[in-house]
């Protein structure tokens, strides 16, 4: 099948517009005959229930964990981008829709990038009238920071907990719905498989977590907005319950695959301590507005560091190496996500890490705490010579900003960031690829959508920080609700979709057949026993640095992982009952088919880009020596994969992409 | 650390339930509880024993999805966290370490920890939102600023994560604290006053029908809060609501 991208004709400002205003639409009498399922709960999948179900139609949510306040968009720290300018800092849709697209790495649609810029603002809008308590300024006012990869103060937030307040925004637009019947929200339950009658996805199968139940679920169109799939790694910054099996189910019954291997590796995770470890966890990027990012210059400091007889606040300015502003003096520490990890591995790589493990940089808050106590002390007309209290002030400022990242990095390193610098390491964070969609945010599987980081679409092959919450709600408030009415006007006289056919009975038995397989198979490993292995191959070989040899040692890897997998897996319990090893093993079975697939884009795609970054392809000279070299006249696309049973069989279709209003140019930050 | 685990164990909701002893050997003191419990859970696998079933989520204190009362405490000994980010190194070599589920009339217990906490969603849905559509159409976020005073208490009562501790912290089971809190968001928001009344006596009628108990102002409930939610958000919600009631 040949892609078609449906991206509207006309200039880039206008497609969205004119879009609107000719697509078809659907009566209020007849959307109260439409059902629609979404799966996934959290900022996409969140706002697009409620939005939906608030314009008539019936909507069936689906998530897995108690309540869809839970889905992990909630951990989101640092902020939301909105193209308001409040600052009057020279921002506007075209820049943000620039610095996205130049974030990327010029590997996303320029036209869905345009929409997500254009709706941007109003999301902030949406927000506030719901009730969400961003940050305010003492006029009054929304306060913005900055994120990494701009110039300009365009991020909202509230405190380091933006994710959770936006999502408890769209969890109470949500609750609006549920109370007045139009959603009907199924908490615990698992969707296990998409359903297709005629070529349309017309349902779903699910499994009730808590009974073990298996249920067949019907409905007009169906929406998946299941997040990320970082967890392939083991250690990520997911939740522990976040997976790929939505998007891999819809995988395996038509729909493509996109950029599997573009992979962000967040900068600014603590790092690992040991082999224990269940996950890892973020600091934000917006720690990165007053964090100043180092290694000592010379070895004999980093020994001493290490062995604890330097503390690091004793070594003198001009011994550290403050290697982001070193090496790219125009963003400094605000260099995007991929740039700032590529250049802490590099450090670390060298010998520079700081702790017993030789994996971490710091990150470093003095300056920060000496200006804003300096700035308080002036405006309180107080001593600003007095060390002690400009010290106390400044720190007060910090934790107004920034008070529960520190807390939460106290607790788990057992250390006062306060007082000694951060520790930081980069980890896996977020997943650019995903399930390709068209501008209507369809799949190649007809009726069945895709929204937020499950799919590819707006971040090309680096997302830039603060830009997954405004791509949630994009696509769940603003976008999905036009163009799904579009598609489902051609329903209006289908009437209801009965679950008794024989596409519904076949995915129910398929779905049973593999529950039933785990829970007999008495295998000699657990279902963490294998995912950890997954985890270990994908960071070694299909990490932070990729090269031929350690690819293709992957794909061999991982087919040898889930063979094993598939003889040896041992799930205790039965079906029936509330099962976590269970729900795991599934999980883990879909992720060894992905990484597979991972690895094989990564060959596939012979230049670096954002998070993709190949060892073959650096620039070797001039002033970017050492930098990622892209490829356009090769790789300009985006790679689609078609499922044909094994990973290895899989096949590439290509979507060209064009830049018809942005120049291509080499990424740079210096 | 070597350790001796009494859990509650409840293989459903209609089994009586008991506390059963394990030992763990080897606990590193930088693992986070919950990592102790994947240790013995994945001993427990490899001796073909079903594994102690706990919520969990994030890892990260945000999610709200773990629970937990260990050594009579909901989110153990530790202050302003929740159980996943409490480590083992507020624990001893040797020690002996109770746990059992949030219990309470209206957290039934589904499986060994974990309850069901569905309650507090029907008590959102009686009237934890704003009534405005999510079309986007409606003024810009800075046509009415808000004093940062005011935006930062909203904030600090929607901070809360709805893990239930505050209720199982409760000698009466009382989910006043939750309830306050988002109560008190949209209170102290210009958005939120217009529906100030019916929000209020709504959410107070779901929260009695569930079976929550009534505040005595013990205060154990702002203790335990993983995320520190004051109790002057009981106070603001009962004058809310005693306004709302002379209303009518």
């Amino acid at each position: 099948m040949a892609l078609d991208s449906k991206i509207p004709q006309g200039p880039i400002k206008d497609k969205w517009t004119d879009y609107k205003n000719h697509i078809d639409l659907v009566n209020p009498a007849n959307k109260r005959n439409i059902d629609v399922i979404i799966v996934g709960t959290g900022l996409a999948g969140g706002s697009a229930a409620a939005t939906l179900a608030e314009l008539g139609y019936n909507v069936k949510a689906f998530c897995f964990q108690d309540s869809p306040r839970r889905a992990h968009s909630i951990a989101a720290q640092g902020g939301i981008n909105a193209a308001k300018n409040y600052q009057g800092d020279g921002d506007s849709t075209y820049r943000l829709f620039y610095d996205t697209v130049k974030g990327g790495d010029y590997r996303s649609r320029e036209a869905n990038v345009y929409r997500l810029a254009e709706v941007s603002a109003n999301i902030i809008d949406q927000c506030v009238a719901q009730g969400v308590p961003f940050a305010r300024e003492y006029g009054g006012l929304l306060d913005n920071r900055s994120f990494g990869g701009v110039l300009v103060s365009r991020t909202f937030y509230a405190a380091g907990q933006t994710g959770q307040q936006l999502l408890l925004g769209a969890y109470s637009a949500m609750n609006r719905q549920i109370g007045r019947g139009k959603i009907k929200m199924y908490n615990r339950h698992e969707m296990l498989d998409v359903v297709k009658v005629d070529g349309k996805a017309r349902g779903i199968i699910t499994r009730n977590l808590i009974t073990g139940e298996v249920e067949r679920h019907s409905a007009h169109a169906v929406v998946l907005g299941t997040g990320g799939y970082g967890n392939v790694f083991f250690l990520s910054t997911n939740a522990m319950g976040s997976n790929v099996t939505a998007g891999w189910k819809a995988h395996k019954k038509g729909a493509y695959f996109a950029n599997p291997c573009y992979t962000q590796i967040h900068p600014t995770c603590i790092p690992v301590s040991g082999d224990h470890q269940s996950k890892l966890t973020l600091m934000s990027e917006s720690l990165r507005n007053d964090g100043r990012i180092w290694v000592p210059k010379h070895m004999k400091d980093v020994e001493a560091i290490k062995s604890g007889a330097l503390k690091p606040r004793e070594l003198a300015e001009d011994d550290r190496d403050y290697y982001l502003e070193r090496r790219y003096p125009a963003f400094g520490n605000l260099v995007p996500r991929d740039v700032a990890s590529r250049a802490a591995k590099e450090r670390c790589d060298a010998g520079f890490g700081v702790n017993a493990t030789g994996e971490a940089v710091f990150l470093d808050f003095a300056s920060a705490i000496q200006r804003y106590g300096k700035e308080t002390a002036h405006v309180k007309g107080l001593d600003e010579n007095d060390a002690a209290l400009v010290k106390k002030l400044g720190q007060e400022v910090i934790k107004n900003k920034y008070g529960n990242l520190f807390q939460m990095y106290e607790k788990i390193v057992d250390q006062d960031p306060y007082n000694t610098p951060m520790m930081i390491y980069p980890a896996v964070h977020y997943t650019m690829g995903g399930v390709w969609v068209d501008y209507n945010l369809m799949t190649t599987v007809p009726g069945l959508y895709c929204i937020g980081e499950a799919n590819f679409s707006d971040h090309g092959a680096n997302r830039l920080g603060a830009s997954a919450l405004m791509q949630g709600l994009a696509d769940g408030y603003f976008v999905l609700p036009y163009t799904i009415g579009d598609y489902l006007s051609h329903d209006i006289r289908t009437g209801p979709i009965s679950t008794d056919s024989k596409e519904f009975e076949e995915a129910e038995n398929d779905v049973r057949k593999q529950l039933e397989f785990f829970v007999t198979n008495k295998g000699s490993h657990s279902v963490d026993y294998f995912h950890k292995k997954l985890g270990k191959i994908m960071w070694n070989k299909v990490g932070m640095s990729r090269n031929v040899k350690g690819l293709t040692e992957a794909i061999a890897e991982i087919k040898a992982l889930r063979e094993e997998f598939w003889k040896e897996v041992k799930v205790p319990g039965t079906n029936e009952e509330y099962n976590e090893e269970l729900a795991k093993a599934g999980r883990v079975a879909d992720f060894l088919e992905l990484g597979e697939l991972f690895a094989k884009d990564a060959l596939n795609r012979e230049e670096s880009c954002g998070g993709h970054f190949r060892e073959d392809a650096v620039e070797l000279d001039g002033e970017q020596k050492g930098e990622a070299k892209r490829n356009d006249e090769d790789f300009a696309y985006v790679s689609a994969w078609e499922y044909k049973g094994e990973p290895s069989d899989a096949v590439l279709h290509k979507e060209e992409l064009e830049f018809k209003d942005i120049e291509l140019k080499q990424r740079s930050y210096k | 650390m070597n350790l001796t685990l009494k859990i509650w164990r409840q293989k459903n909701a209609s089994d009586k339930g008991s506390m059963v002893d394990y030992k763990v050997s080897d606990i590193s003191p930088d693992m986070s509880f919950l990592e102790m419990l994947d240790v013995l859970n994945e001993q427990l696998i490899n001796k073909d024993e079903e594994p102690v079933a706990f919520d969990h989520d994030c890892r990260e204190g945000i999610c709200g999805m773990c629970s937990l009362y260990i050594n009579g405490e909901a989110h153990g000994p530790d202050r302003g966290v929740t159980t996943c980010q409490l480590h083992m190194r507020m624990f001893k070599d040797g020690d002996t370490i109770t746990i059992e589920p949030f219990r309470a009339t209206a957290f039934p217990v589904v499986k060994d920890l974990i309850v069901d906490r569905s309650s507090f969603d029907r008590i959102q849905h009686a009237g934890g939102f704003i009534s405005v559509n999510t079309s986007g159409n409606t003024i810009d976020a800075n046509a009415t600023p808000i004093n940062k005073e005011d935006a930062d208490d909203a904030f600090s009562a929607a901070t809360c994560i709805g893990c239930g501790a505050c209720v199982a912290s409760c000698k009466n089971s009382s989910a006043m604290l939750f309830v306050g809190a988002k109560v008190s968001q949209f209170a102290l928001l210009p958005q939120g006053k217009i529906e100030a009344t019916d929000r209020v006596l709504n959410m107070v009628k779901q929260m009695d029908d569930e079976g929550f108990g009534n505040c005595t102002n013990t205060g154990a409930c702002e203790v335990e809060c993983p995320k520190g939610i004051s109790l002057e958000n009981i106070a603001r919600m009962n004058r809310e609501y005693l306004g709302a009631s002379l209303k009518g």
